[in-house]
């Protein structure tokens, strides 16, 4: 579904990304783990097409064709979604027509929105005055309209209370296929700090990314195990 | 008194304005008066009915109070449908209301400036709105000031009198001819919103490439009145500059300004709402958002704050769609006690490139995220303007969209 060789990106003449190799299947999800600051927000925003994200060299292809110099939109169109770690507020645009914006397969706003609690919000300025779990919420329901084949997640999980969590973990389920196992068509890439989201997806690989690059594969709840144990620093010297 | 009025309007002649590139006045003539041929409704041209129509003007009058048409300096149509408001050309209403005197020229100096005076000294009637006291006229009442004539002066004066408790809410659209290319609007409009009264007052600017427009309005507001004022201008005209001034004379008045405004190249808008806070508990609001596609805007606000216990906010928000334009906010706040509150916020700039490319990764293109943010800019919702003025506001922007961008 997604293949990345040797990507090599940087952002204002800084380098963020050197030289990353990556390949997710269909149907499988994949995690990234790593510190602030260590390029997973950079490698998601890459594969999206944000223009601030320079590719110096390398490749980026989606479903077997070359998208690394495709527009953002044409990517979307294509099945690739992003739910942003920090999204923008955007004033006087009003959440439910960003919401139709999305709306790829005619899905009733209103019964989406009252499944996941998010009702009232659908009249608000798109995240103006949202609190951290609103803007999440926000996110995840556009995907779940939009319905990419490849959803990414860029800590779906951070500033949401216990509450909020089981029923974000709720819509991540549902966008990823949980319920499907080997018909699942959908594929991932899930950056996750706390790692509570393991606990609502089937995770088929974990990466660490370290300093824009990738130093450790392996069983996503091994390693971050491992890092919950001893941190990021064994990572570097693993080079798994 | 009105020989007094007409001197001072003489001396200020050649008064130069305050703010505004300074017209030359004779290039505009000055329509005489020409009763022989009664204009009405069903001698308009198809053009300009339509153009009319679009101006906000229901001309089967449906759902409106009342109705003011007026084509350069005469009179096309004018009826009130609801017992308690009267709709009034401005010279027969001065005819009928002797008291009127005492209040012509009180909110707008006769001698403010040389657009001031020739609206004296070659008055070309306007229009008298008046809801009577206790009288709620909730469906909006019309009007709407229309230019035909080629290089002339239309010189109007306007009074709008909510009574001690009533309620009116007025559309107004100015238009030109399709055929007109340039032009002069002078248009004196004097609000007096009376105790516990509530007036909102929509206007709709719809002009020429060439037509240079000068409004001069006041507005008095008494104890627990409440005035509000919805202005949009999206179409170019070359030059317009208006800055009226409010005075809150009363403890509870209120009055909230929200104006919408488009420059296209070759366009120089200079508007801004003045708050004068007379008394102890009044607030004010003024909020503009502005935008550029190559015309040069200045906003301005000011909110004087003289008494305590007062409470205002003003808004300009700019955006630069071209590097041709230019968007100069001038936001003043002036508090004379302790005790007052006021605030301001002020931003200029492009649309941020992250909201583009968000919406971007939702699916649309640069072109249709760009408009779905100007869309969104440029909706302001004004707290308590009837549904009817509302839609009416939506309508201009959602019409004007397409050539704006």
């Amino acid at each position: 579904m997604l293949e990345i060789n040797d990507l090599w990106v940087d952002i204002n003449g800084d380098q963020v990304l050197k030289g990353v190799d990556l390949t997710i299947p269909r149907g499988e999800t994949h995690v990234l783990f790593g510190k602030n600051g260590s390029g997973k927000s950079s490698l998601l925003m890459t594969i999206m097409g944000f223009r601030r994200y320079k590719v110096r060299q390398g490749r980026i292809s989606f479903k077997g064709e070359d998208i690394t110099q495709m527009p953002i939109d044409e990517r979307a169109k294509m099945g690739i979604g992003l739910a942003f770690q920090r999204p923008p507020s955007i004033k006087g645009v009003k959440t439910r027509d960003v919401f139709d914006i999305c709306n790829s397969n005619s899905v009733s706003c209103e019964d989406l929105a009252d499944k996941f609690e998010f009702s009232e919000l659908l009249e608000r300025e798109l995240n103006v005055g949202f609190s951290g779990g609103e803007m999440k919420k926000s996110e995840l329901l556009q995907l779940l309209l939009q319905d990419p084949e490849l959803v990414m997640l860029d800590e779906p999980e951070s500033g949401v209370d216990l509450e909020n969590l089981k029923i974000l973990g709720k819509a991540i389920n549902k966008l990823l296929q949980k319920y499907l196992w080997r018909t699942r068509a959908k594929s991932g890439l899930v950056i996750s700090h706390l790692g509570f989201i393991l606990n609502y997806i089937e995770a088929d690989a974990g990466y660490v990314l370290m300093d824009g690059r990738i130093h450790c594969r392996g069983n996503p709840r091994e390693l971050f195990k491992g890092i919950q144990r001893h941190g990021y620093q064994e990572c570097v010297k693993c080079q798994r | 008194m009105s020989e007094v009025r007409r001197n001072r309007a003489e001396l200020a002649r050649d008064k130069k304005a305050t703010f505004g590139a300074d017209v030359d006045l004779l290039q505009y003539q000055i329509l005489a008066e020409d009763q022989t041929k009664a204009l009405d409704l069903d001698n308009l041209t198809t053009e300009d009915r339509e153009k009319i129509i679009q101006s906000g003007v229901d001309l089967e009058e449906n759902n409106r109070a009342g109705t003011f048409l007026q084509t350069d300096h005469r009179i096309v149509h004018c009826a009130a449908k609801q017992p308690g408001l009267e709709v009034l050309p401005m010279a027969q209403a001065l005819e009928e209301h002797p008291w009127l005197e005492e209040l012509y020229w009180q909110a707008v100096p006769v001698d403010a400036d040389k657009y001031t005076a020739q609206a004296e000294l070659h008055f070309q009637n306007g229009y008298f709105i008046r809801a009577l006291e206790g009288q709620q006229v909730a469906t909006p009442v019309q009007a709407c000031l229309y230019m035909k004539h080629e290089s002339t002066a239309q010189n109007v004066h306007n009074i709008i009198i909510a009574e001690e408790g009533s309620e009116l809410n007025i559309i107004t659209g100015c238009a030109t001819a399709p055929s007109l290319q340039s032009g002069l609007h002078i248009g004196i409009s004097e609000f007096y919103v009376r105790r516990g009264a509530k007036l909102t007052f929509a206007m709709i600017h719809d002009w020429a490439k060439d037509v240079v427009v000068r409004p001069r309005s006041g507005i008095v507001v008494e104890e627990d009145g409440l005035f509000l004022s919805n202005y949009v201008s999206l179409k170019p005209v070359r030059s317009l500059q208006m800055y009226p001034t409010t005075r809150l004379t009363g403890p509870g008045a209120v009055a909230r300004f929200h104006s919408i405004l488009v420059a296209p190249p070759g366009c120089e808008l200079d508007t801004g709402a003045r708050v004068v806070l007379e008394a102890p508990h009044t607030r004010a609001e003024i909020i503009s958002r502005t935008l550029t596609t190559g015309g040069v805007i200045k906003a301005r606000g000011h909110l004087r704050g003289l008494e305590k216990d007062v409470k205002a906010h003003l808004e300009c928000h700019g955006l630069i769609l071209s590097d041709q334009g230019i968007i100069h906010a001038i936001p003043e706040l002036e508090g004379h006690k302790a005790g007052v509150e006021m605030s301001h916020e002020a931003a200029v700039g492009k649309i941020a490139e992250e909201e583009i490319e968000y919406l971007m990764a939702r699916g649309l293109t640069e072109e249709e995220a760009t408009a779905t943010i100007v869309r969104g800019f440029l909706n302001v919702q004004i707290e308590g303007l009837p549904p009817e003025l509302q839609a009416r506001v939506d309508l201009a922007i959602e019409e004007s969209e397409k050539s704006m961008l």
